[in-house]
């Protein structure tokens, strides 16, 4: 895989901060079980992370604090090795783990034109969902309000400007306008996240956007 | 800058928790990194009570997992940064965090000194570095690592040497990636 369209370096220090909302905390985490690149500037983010708290004030801790700690610990059950999720299919294994398994596994629903979507259980502050787009059609709602991340899991769509395949992620914002299509071959599945309600250019989804929660 | 920072090997302290259950060695950890981490939480936002229950979780973490910490890949200080950073994500109530995908690089039984030695050294040069940079500017990385800021707020030029780091664990995925296939 061939990763051309890499995260951010704010998203990344987000992530590794621990700042993001949930819907792009998946985004992310699925995109660096796919990328190295963006795995090894997530590590370097992550060390900042320790030179903060290594040059960071300290707080006494109470006298009796070491024994508690130790009581603790050996109060503590045996470490329990509990299976991690695996990769499903086209899923890496955090998006596999919120699906409960590879695309077969999604409850999909129609947008018509063969287009569907499935909206995950994600914080409110930013959802998120899947799609899946045959080939030829239109990727749903390109203008965008708030940020929006798509990152693509299979197949792979394209615009005036680039083509988007398995793995790269578009970080698009109210900037962005236009329709990417998906490609021809087999249908393209996304998984793209927004923190903001997403607005529609075609009049029939925009009736249908209150019924569609997003 | 305190010695102990330079000339302590956590690291090796960690190994002996792992290796001999050492409670001499763990104390060491705990004196050191504990208050830290309390600090390090109420910046965060929680009261002293909270930070303080939450730290000592937080090292008997690094007790019970310290079969998984990899000295070649991260300084003590960053690991203990990302138990802490998970802790306060749970106790904080913020968003859940999914993590990556776990790959199949597990710690060596005798890492690779060097590879150690790097790993911290390379904290240590960015706690100076950090150190050196305008209040401003540090206050807000700062910030960002204690929760505070949004992903809008978060400043992409960092004015931290963090070309180095990513590049040696690129290469040590690569590596990685060669043996798998």
């Amino acid at each position: 895989m061939t990763i051309r369209h890499h995260l951010s370096d704010q998203l990344l220090m987000a992530y590794a901060a621990g700042d993001l909302p949930e819907a792009f905390n998946l985004v992310t985490a699925t995109h660096v079980s796919l990328c190295d690149e963006c795995r090894a500037r997530l590590a370097a983010f992550e060390a900042v992370g320790g030179a903060v708290l290594q040059e960071a004030d300290s707080v006494e801790m109470s006298d009796a604090s070491l024994a508690a700690c130790l009581d603790r610990i050996e109060q503590m059950p045996q470490a329990t090795h509990r299976a991690p999720m695996r990769r499903a299919g086209c899923f890496p294994a955090p998006l596999a783990g919120y699906i409960g398994g590879g695309p077969e596994s999604v409850k999909w629903r129609n947008l018509g034109a063969g287009v569907k979507q499935a909206i995950l259980r994600t914080g409110r502050d930013a959802s998120a969902r899947l799609l899946y787009i045959p080939a030829g059609q239109a990727v749903p709602d390109h203008g965008h309000r708030g940020l929006e991340l798509t990152l693509v899991l299979q197949g792979a769509f394209r615009d005036d400007a680039d083509r988007f395949g398995p793995g790269d992620i578009e970080i698009a914002d109210e900037a962005v306008e236009h329709t990417p299509v998906a490609e021809a071959g087999p249908a393209c599945i996304c998984l793209a996240a927004t923190d903001a309600p997403l607005r529609f250019n075609a009049l029939i989804p925009r009736l249908a956007q209150p019924f569609l929660r997003i | 800058m305190q010695a102990d920072k330079v000339e302590t090997d956590w690291a090796a302290l960690v190994l002996r928790v792992r290796d001999h259950q050492d409670k001499a060695a763990f104390a060491a950890l705990f004196r050191h990194f504990a208050p830290r981490v309390k600090a390090f939480l109420m910046k965060s936002g929680a009261d002293a009570g909270l930070a303080e229950e939450c730290a000592q979780d937080v090292m008997a973490t690094l007790w019970q997992k310290a079969h998984l910490f990899d000295p070649t890949r991260a300084s003590v200080a960053t690991w203990v940064f990302t138990i802490a950073r998970n802790r306060r994500i749970d106790a904080l109530r913020k968003a859940r965090r999914p993590e990556p995908e776990d790959l199949p690089w597990g710690p060596e039984p005798e890492p690779d000194q060097a590879e150690v030695f790097e790993a911290q050294q390379e904290t240590d040069k960015l706690g100076q570095a950090l150190a050196q940079l305008p209040d401003k500017q540090r206050a807000l990385i700062e910030r960002a690592f204690y929760g505070d800021l949004s992903h809008s707020e978060i400043a992409t030029e960092t004015g931290l040497p963090l070309g180095t780091i990513k590049s040696r664990i690129r290469l040590a995925l690569d590596r990685l990636r060669q043996q798998m296939s």
